[in-house]
């Protein structure tokens, strides 16, 4: 055939070759920038040590002034001073509705069918899943939550209850609205974080809905609360 | 010879300008479609040293060969087995045969010169 052409049809080849070489380093370079370089960690690390130490500092200074406080209201100001510390420790304690920014989240069961051989547990949504989804959202600083309208208080649980979940032992059953109140930006980032909650659930084919309100209301904790056997420290400071 | 530089620069410079960029996913075929390139352009060097090149058989070389090997790579994802690696190696052996042939025959017609 023709035998004097060949430098064209290799530099036809080359062409491609040129191409698919810019291509694949362009690929490399995307897949090494992905990953968080050392250095940077090591500062993350650092900063991360200093806060911590900050965090301790103002706790001691919390603990010297709530005595300083107890003190003051030996004044004359008792009664308002009691009042305004009763309403802060109920809205902690979470028995008053709170309104705020924040997120809403709805979670409900896989509609992928299972496979033979796997288990359709695998596509339901689980105690776990809320547990961990309700845990990323304290970390990130939300103020209050909900799970179903439960608020989450001090002592509430979240556990597998046949086919149901119960939180504050009362039953809740998909789908599962979780509401947070606090920084919406920070909330929905933290749930979205690479192989975080999400990534995990979305794995599974769970249905997950995340919407960022500028106002939401999570109800007051309605269950009773009592103490049977624990009682306050009422003589001297804090025991070890 | 400079043809083949001279397409590979085009290559190089056509890429920069157009943003082409796959998936990290794809990463693997991309290699190997590089492999096979590299492969037919030094088997068309050296069957052009030779005076043996044949247009069609180059062409339908490069494609087939790449098609292997992306099948080959495809089901070794599915199979869990790395038959990128296999060929790799079979590129990478004909490739070092091919440059041995082209440096002897270019070193053969240099001394017939002097």
């Amino acid at each position: 055939m023709d035998s004097k052409k060949w430098p064209v049809y290799v530099a036809a080849v080359s062409v491609l070759l040129g191409v698919l070489l810019v291509a694949q380093f362009r690929t490399q370079e995307y897949i090494g920038t992905s990953v968080v370089p050392t250095r940077r960690l090591e500062d993350l690390t650092d900063m991360l040590r200093k806060a911590e130490a900050q965090r301790e500092a103002l706790e001691k200074e919390v603990g010297v002034l709530r005595r300083q406080l107890v003190k003051a209201w030996e004044g004359e100001h008792a009664v308002e001073t009691v009042r305004q510390e009763l309403a802060r420790v109920q809205a902690v304690a979470g028995l008053v509705p709170m309104t705020g920014p924040g997120v809403v989240l709805v979670l409900n069961d896989s509609r992928k069918q299972a496979q033979p051989g796997e288990s359709a547990d695998l596509f339901l949504v689980h105690d776990e899943d809320i547990l961990k989804v309700v845990n990323e959202l304290f970390a990130a600083g939300a103020e209050a939550v909900s799970v179903n309208g439960q608020r989450m208080i001090a002592t509430s649980e979240i556990r597998c209850a046949g086919p149901t979940i119960s939180v504050n032992n009362t039953r809740i059953g998909a789908p599962y609205q979780i509401v947070a109140i606090g920084d919406p930006q920070t909330l929905d980032s933290a749930l979205h974080m690479r192989d975080g909650i999400i990534d995990t659930l979305k794995a599974w084919g769970i249905q997950v809905r995340i919407t960022q309100v500028p106002s939401v209301t999570v109800p007051a904790y309605k269950g009773s609360l009592y103490f049977k056997y624990a009682k306050p420290v009422t003589s001297g400071s804090e025991t070890q | 010879m400079i043809l083949a530089i001279v397409g590979l620069i085009l290559g190089i410079i056509i890429g920069i300008l157009t943003p082409v960029q796959l998936p990290a996913g794809y990463a693997d075929y991309m290699a190997i479609a590089i492999l096979a390139a590299l492969d037919s352009i030094f088997g068309g060097l050296r069957s052009g040293q030779e005076g043996t090149f044949d247009g069609l058989i180059f062409l339908t070389g490069f494609f087939a060969n790449t098609l292997l090997a992306a099948l080959l790579t495809y089901a070794g994802d599915k199979l869990g087995v790395n038959l990128l690696l296999g060929a790799t190696v079979a590129f990478s052996i004909r490739i070092f045969n091919n440059v041995g042939f082209i440096r002897r025959h270019l070193l053969e017609s240099a001394r017939r010169k002097s």
